[in-house]
């Protein structure tokens, strides 16, 4: 097992062809794949067959969050815990308390949608097999890759290597673990 | 247009007649460039030599700054009475700096959030640089508050820390509900703008790994977070960006309004009007917007970014002047209808007093710089003109840190009872410390455009031509 590679990594010059090539990938049934691309391909989430982000799943709670503890802070501060008449106006309404929450729930929410977005993305990370791939570097630069890890059930040296070469794959490369 | 070919036995016949109009989509990155024609363009920028005009403005910028440090410690060292405020105007160049500033920020958020909304593609070359401006405003409009409470010391009292008085904050006053807007705005900013930097970071990362340049290449990558390009986190990446600019949309429009409340929700003549939300954001994304210019002209003629900020980028920006211009223009008419129709005394003597009065010069200086100037922005010709734009910017930023002063000193200077009428003048100090925010917004701007990519990368690669999976073909 010691032998066995990360999986295989291919060449893409241009974003239609690495586009046509991930349709074929998902189609062929790969699940433990990825594309590296210096920007975010228009489309390629629905090439590759990725559902929707959870992101936005993660924001809600946040926001939620961030509303709840605004209403509940107001309400313990001013009509709990010290109660103080100013103006003679009441203890706690949800009305003047609803700036500060307002204001809450969106820093809750930015929280929460970026945490999230490591979270779901497994970042921080500053290793990864891929990185050590000569050319990955010019991924982040004009050059896109495909690459489909050895971990998936369908991943076979000879047939995957024929599927990125038929997809359109220049440099398909054997990735160490 | 698949459709009505398909559909051509049921489409009237008169249909074949009409043509659907080409409309030639605008160009966001001239001459066809390379996806690494940009970023070696950008990366250039952090990786070149430093050059002689940037010490030089660096060192410039470092001497103004230090107007408001010596501003600073000299208040700190002695009180609050070094400023000029006293009964009635308590309130004076301290506020005015900070709506000045804050408002300044806004453009950038509105650049980053509410046109990444509408799909405004344009935004992209000038997004960075306009976040950069947001937080750096921020960060000056910050100043002026937290000094003017007087024992600096004790500023933590302005949030909910239990403290030894044990006492807690009033939540009823509009001036804490500021405290939540302007910070919540400082720090989303700030986290828009660091989501936005990570896969440029990435680049910059790799490139100083290739140079060898070790202590960069860590520190660029420590903060890039490990980011390789996948895919997988570009779709997660795009959601959270399109979230962060979804609730930043709410955010910037808020924190105006919290700002505005300041004021409207007293019983001042003048102050105390409904319309203040509304106007006050336009004014800000007003002046925001004219900062962008200000900035941005002399950076694109600097580093050749002809392609990348192009004409429309301009004409854009100039028309979003306008806009916001007119906006704030009928805002001053309004006001001056409604102190009439109102028919309240002293609503309608603070309006002719702001016009006529002892601040007569300050609010005909806003006026001419906030309604007659954008309206040049009319013509072609000006927004082609890229350096008479840019005087014109200057004047947006001149009319519109008036345009707070006469909302601010004029009406406190003459409420209700002449008894308690006054004159403020700012006094050296204050005069100061608000010039030296001039250098420190400077000084961190510099220190932008030297260590970080003044463009978003990735985002500009997605808007050219060769980024399109189908090959331009639009449906």
């Amino acid at each position: 097992m010691a032998t066995s590679p990360y999986g295989l990594i291919a060449t893409f010059d241009t974003a239609p062809e690495i586009y046509q090539a991930a349709q074929k990938v998902r189609d062929a049934g790969y699940k433990n794949w990825d594309c590296i691309t210096p920007f975010p391909v228009h489309g390629l989430d629905g090439a590759m067959g990725l559902g929707r982000s959870l992101v936005p799943r993660i924001s809600l709670v946040g926001g939620i969050i961030g509303f709840c503890t605004g209403m509940s802070m107001i309400f313990w501060t001013g009509a709990v815990d010290y109660k103080l008449i100013v103006g003679g106006k009441p203890f706690f309404s949800p009305m003047f308390a609803f700036p500060v929450s307002y204001e809450l729930t969106i820093l809750f929410t930015a929280f929460a949608t970026i945490g999230g977005m490591f979270f779901l993305n497994g970042l921080p990370m500053h290793y990864h097999p891929v990185l050590k791939y000569k050319d990955i570097k010019r991924g982040m630069d004009d050059t896109f890759f495909i690459v489909i890890e050895a971990r998936d059930p369908r991943f076979n040296l000879a047939n995957t290597k024929a599927l990125l070469e038929q997809a359109g794959g220049k440099a398909i490369t054997e990735l160490e673990a | 247009m698949a459709h009505a070919a398909e559909n051509s036995e049921v489409t009237p016949a008169i249909l074949h007649e009409v043509k659907p109009a080409s409309l030639p989509r605008a160009v966001l990155v001239e001459n066809n460039r390379s996806f690494a024609w940009i970023t070696e363009k950008i990366c250039s920028i952090i990786e070149g030599k430093t050059p002689t005009w940037w010490w030089v403005c660096f060192i410039l910028a470092c001497c103004v700054a230090s107007f408001t440090v010596a501003g600073i410690v000299y208040l700190v060292a002695t009180g609050v009475g070094v400023w000029g405020h006293a009964n009635p105007v308590n309130w004076a160049w301290d506020i005015v700096n900070f709506v000045f500033w804050i408002g300044i920020g806004h453009a950038g958020t509105l650049i980053s959030a509410i046109l990444c909304l509408l799909r405004q593609k344009w935004r992209t070359s000038i997004n960075r640089a306009a976040e950069a401006m947001t937080i750096f405003a921020v960060v000056c409009a910050g100043i002026f508050p937290v000094f003017h409470v007087g024992r600096v010391w004790y500023a933590f009292y302005l949030f909910p820390i239990p403290n030894s008085n044990v006492i807690w904050q009033n939540f009823r006053s509009p001036l804490e509900w500021d405290v939540f807007a302007v910070s919540t705005y400082g720090t989303v900013s700030v986290l828009f703008w660091y989501v936005g930097l990570i896969p440029d970071l990435a680049v910059l990362r790799d490139r100083f790994e290739a140079a060898g340049n070790k202590l960069r290449a860590t520190l660029y990558g420590l903060f890039a977070m490990g980011w390789r390009g996948s895919n997988r986190h570009w779709s997660n990446y795009e959601m959270a960006y399109l979230v962060l600019a979804g609730i930043s949309t709410p955010l910037v429009l808020s924190v105006h309004t919290i700002v505005s409340f300041d004021f409207a929700v007293s019983l001042l003549p003048g102050w105390h009007t409904t319309i203040f939300p509304p106007y006050f954001v336009a004014g800000a994304i007003f002046s925001g917007f004219g900062m962008v210019l200000t900035l941005m002209l002399p950076l694109r003629a600097i580093y050749g970014l002809e392609d990348l900020i192009t004409q429309y980028h301009i004409d854009c920006m100039c028309k979003i002047t306008l806009a916001t211009g007119t906006i704030v223009g009928y805002a001053y008419g309004m006001e001056f209808f409604i102190a009439w129709y109102g028919a309240n005394p002293n609503e309608g003597f603070a309006f002719v007093n702001r016009a006529f009065g002892h601040y007569a010069w300050a609010y005909w200086i806003m006026i001419s710089c906030n309604v007659i100037t954008p309206q040049f922005f009319w013509f072609k010709s000006v927004r082609n003109n890229t350096s008479f734009v840019w005087i014109l910017s200057i004047f947006v930023n001149v009319g519109m840190w008036f345009e707070r002063f006469v909302i601010i000193v004029t009406s406190l200077a003459r409420d209700f009872l002449p008894s308690s009428w006054g004159y403020y003048s700012p006094s050296i100090v204050e005069i100061f410390t608000f010039f030296g925010t001039f250098g420190v917004f400077s000084v961190l701007f510099l220190l932008f455009i030297r260590f970080l990519p003044i463009m978003p990368m990735a985002e500009l690669k997605a808007v050219t031509p060769q980024a399109d999976v189908h090959g331009g073909d639009h449906h």
